[in-house]
């Protein structure tokens, strides 16, 4: 057997050194021969230009960079003005009767307190709340998306970001888990399966959680309306608003580039993998067939790992408001135990206690907020464990500032934590599940935890210097 | 195990829950054991297609066009890339079809090719379905020559014509089979057509007992052509019934690791060993 | 000239492949063969990477990999 081996190096030595490629040139050239011979592509020109047209426009220096803004400030705003009707729906279907309802018959049964409490108080309205924030504004976002991936434009915005991706050292395909992380997060980390070097996919999905996802813009604007805009005349309130939430989302950006340098200068080192992208040709999108299975694969997906989430953690909330460690609530006891912690970082013990018990989604982050203050600091109209939401923005603002002490500061850096904190459990399991890796999955986890903690105390730090 | 199986709403199907009458102990018996060995199990189908193709060129519309959704992801062994399997049955008989991952080429430069090489090379599937996307026939037929090089029971689904069209480009296929010497289909699969063709000449492929014979690839090198020449002689004298010799040379004087296993431990015999069409064995 | 030095919306012929192995089979992968025509399409609003039109697809190279590639260019 081996002889012929020998034979095979022996021929392979009196060869030229790149046989190899000569070989594999060869087929080429054959594959080349007979496509040109068998294709006819006459009929190619007249498509070709409206095709190039567009290009140009579309990567132009000045209208690309419009294009982009605009469409994607068009998908949020879409976002944002379409699921508003349905989310209230939901919520006064599942939130407010559902849950009325659910009480009544518990009650109605003979159920012990604690058990209404945990499981409707608890696990149901979590699980409700979650559904009803989340599905309509992931349900008009994803197909939104895949409608503008169908359509081609999608490697286009690649191909315009690419320089910035290269210069961070990340994969040029990043550009676009980034964006879609915009929508969900443990959507954009199942996006980077785009990516096939394993060290530039895991920066891709280390970096995905600075994209500011749909359950976190209402406490940015939120905060921005509340607070930031307060401080300016009102006449110049809505544009100051938009400014601060519009400021922070490129702070992730810039996040999400630095981030990206450092790793793959430090703990992710390594090849570049060649790259290669394609324009493909614009093709009208298929808009029913992309409703459907954009709502089947990615919106359904994401939130049953959600409610999967959602229930223990709704039970987790109840618990934490209604077990009794001596005279206060274990609630009570965690907030003060967090609050040196909490006035490091320019916030308060309320705050990070809201973001360990809601982990499951980031939507849930104010109505547990809202509902600790108001237990806790005494405030009227709340029960413990129970999350609420007060309907009108000012009034949330009152309570904040009233029964919680909030400033301007407090409000600014929980901006600036919504940004930098740890993804919410759906992500951490997503990041678990494509990474396969505990460790990898524990610095997703937390490596934003960390540099939250770091920037909110810095900018504590040093608004409380200047006074 | 007596899972129907999905019949495509064309062509003969038939919708016969059990075709072949428990087939895993029959005609793929030698290869059977081979199949089971990549993590593949022929279960109760007759005849075993390998689904290739470049990336994006709607292989997995294929997939689902002949299977009718119906797929599981199977597990390969050793590795952790999930590939699915499916089943359909036409003409009374049943097929197993294994999506193999899209590649631009079977070098082994990456996993992905490894595995495609594997099954095609040592899985023996008795017809290999490649499906390459008519806009872009230069990019796809490297890998159809390959495995051209490899095989001659090959089916090319020609795919994405209704595109091709749009794009007001046109495909001679006539010239395409001539060329290749092996059935070309055109293929629109997402919506629908040319599937029956596909299914008939996949059927014709599967069954018939004289394929064409693996394509031989011309080198303009003359002293690549005399050490070919030589070396699959060696390889012809080792292992006599071996069909396609020029293509093991080639791949000794490349240096090909996969290749020079397959010599050192003796299971390039095994390629050689002659096929018992199913069909034979059968009745 | 290497393609990377191609003005944007000039046209030329690939000569040659200057890069071994993986990386210059990725090349033919997507059309780069000698004797292919190029022609220089879209430059990135930022200044790289470019996309070079090869038989109808639009292929987008990075500066360091168009170098790779030498081309003639044709006359205008």
């Amino acid at each position: 057997m081996t002889d012929l081996l020998d034979e095979a190096a022996r021929l392979r030595r009196g060869l030229p050194d790149d046989v190899g490629d000569r070989i594999v040139e060869s087929l080429y050239t054959d594959a080349a021969r007979i496509a040109a011979a068998s294709v006819d592509r006459d009929g190619a020109a007249a498509r070709l230009t409206v095709d190039r047209a567009l290009d140009r426009v579309l990567t132009h220096r000045v209208w690309g960079f419009v294009a982009m803004g605009v469409l994607f400030f068009g998908v949020f705003w879409f976002t944002i003005a379409g699921a508003a009707v349905p989310s209230d729906l939901l919520y006064t279907l599942l939130v407010e009767n559902g849950h009325a309802w659910l009480r009544e018959g518990f009650v109605a049964l003979g159920a012990p307190a604690v058990v209404t409490g945990l499981l409707v108080d608890g696990v149901y309205l979590a699980t409700a709340w979650v559904i009803a924030v989340m599905l309509p504004p992931m349900a008009i976002f994803f197909p939104l998306f895949t409608l503008l991936e169908d359509f081609g434009y999608l490697p286009r915005v690649a191909f315009n970001l690419d320089r910035l991706f290269a210069r961070a050292g990340a994969h040029g395909k990043q550009s676009l888990t980034m964006m879609m992380g915009y929508g969900c997060n443990a959507a954009g980390v199942t996006a980077t399966r785009i990516i096939d070097s394993r060290r530039e996919r895991l920066i891709a999905v280390i970096t995905n959680n600075f994209s500011i996802c749909n359950g976190r813009w209402p406490t940015l604007i939120l905060m921005g309306t509340v607070f930031v805009g307060a401080v300016v005349p009102p006449a110049l309130a809505g544009v100051v608003a938009a400014g601060a939430v519009i400021a922070v989302v490129v702070l992730g950006i810039g996040v999400t580039l630095a981030v990206s340098w450092a790793l793959s200068r430090t703990v992710l080192r390594g090849e570049s993998s060649a790259y290669s992208l394609e324009l493909p040709p614009y093709r009208p999108p298929r808009i029913l067939r992309t409703l459907w299975t954009s709502i089947i694969d990615r919106t359904f997906k994401v939130l049953r790992r959600a409610v999967v989430m959602a229930a223990p953690a709704g039970a987790v909330i109840w618990l934490v408001g209604n077990v009794h460690l001596g005279d206060a609530s274990l609630a009570a006891h965690l907030v003060t135990a967090l609050g040196p912690i909490g006035w490091l970082m320019g916030l308060n013990g309320v705050i990070l206690l809201a973001y360990l018990v809601a982990v499951p989604a980031n939507e849930i982050i104010i109505p547990t907020i809202v509902m600790l203050t108001l237990t806790l600091g005494g405030g009227a109209g709340a029960q413990p464990g129970v999350m609420l939401d007060l309907g009108d923005d000012a009034q949330i603002g009152t309570v904040l500032v009233g029964a919680g002490g909030w400033t301007l500061l407090t409000a600014v850096n929980l901006m600036l934590f919504t940004l930098l904190h740890h993804p919410c459990s759906t992500t951490v399991l997503t990041i678990w599940h494509e990474t396969r890796s505990v460790r990898w999955t524990a610095v997703a986890t937390l490596l934003p935890l960390a540099l939250g903690i770091v920037v909110c105390a810095t900018v504590a730090g040093v608004l409380r210097l200047l006074g | 195990m007596a899972t129907p199986l999905p019949t495509p709403g064309v062509g003969r199907a038939s919708a016969d829950p059990d075709p072949g009458g428990g087939c895993a102990s029959c005609a793929l018996a030698p290869d059977a054991a081979r199949l089971a060995r990549l993590g593949l199990d022929p279960g109760r189908y007759s005849y075993v297609v390998a689904l290739a193709g470049n990336p994006n060129t709607g292989k997995s519309t294929v997939f689902n066009a002949l299977t009718g959704l119906r797929q599981h992801v199977g597990n390969w062994a050793g590795k952790t890339v999930a590939r699915a399997e499916g089943g359909f049955s036409y003409g009374g008989v049943g097929y197993r079809i294994i999506d193999l991952p899209g590649t631009y080429s079977l070098l082994s430069a990456s996993a992905d090719e490894d595995i495609a090489r594997d099954v095609l090379l040592f899985g023996r599937p008795d017809v290999t379905l490649v499906v390459v996307d008519a806009t872009r026939l230069e990019r796809n037929l490297p890998l159809v020559l390959q495995i051209r090089q490899i095989t001659g029971r090959v089916v090319v689904a020609l795919n994405l014509v209704d595109e091709a069209r749009r794009h007001g480009i046109t495909v001679d296929v006539r010239h395409l089979t001539r060329e290749l010497g092996v059935p070309v289909v055109a293929t629109a699969a997402r919506r629908g057509e040319g599937l029956p063709d596909l299914l008939a000449a996949i059927e014709q492929v599967a069954t018939t007992d004289d394929p064409p014979p693996p394509m031989r690839l011309v080198h303009h090198d003359p002293e690549l052509e005399r050490a070919v020449a030589a070396l699959a002689e060696q390889v012809a004298a080792r292992f006599p019934t071996l069909p396609n010799t020029r293509w093991v040379a080639l791949r000794l004087l490349e240096g090909d690791p996969g290749i020079e296993a397959a010599v050192r431990d003796g299971t390039l015999g095994d390629l050689a060993a002659p096929r018992v069409a199913a069909a034979e064995v059968q009745g | 000239m290497t393609l990377d030095e191609l003005p944007r919306g000039d046209r030329a012929v690939v000569t040659a492949l200057d890069i071994r192995g993986g990386a210059r089979r990725r090349l033919m992968d997507l059309g780069l063969l000698p004797g292919a025509a190029v022609h220089a399409e879209l430059t990135s609003p930022l200044g790289d990477p470019t996309a070079y039109d090869v038989r109808g697809a639009l292929v987008v190279l990075r500066r360091d990999q168009a170098r790779a590639v030498h081309v003639e260019p044709e006359d205008r």
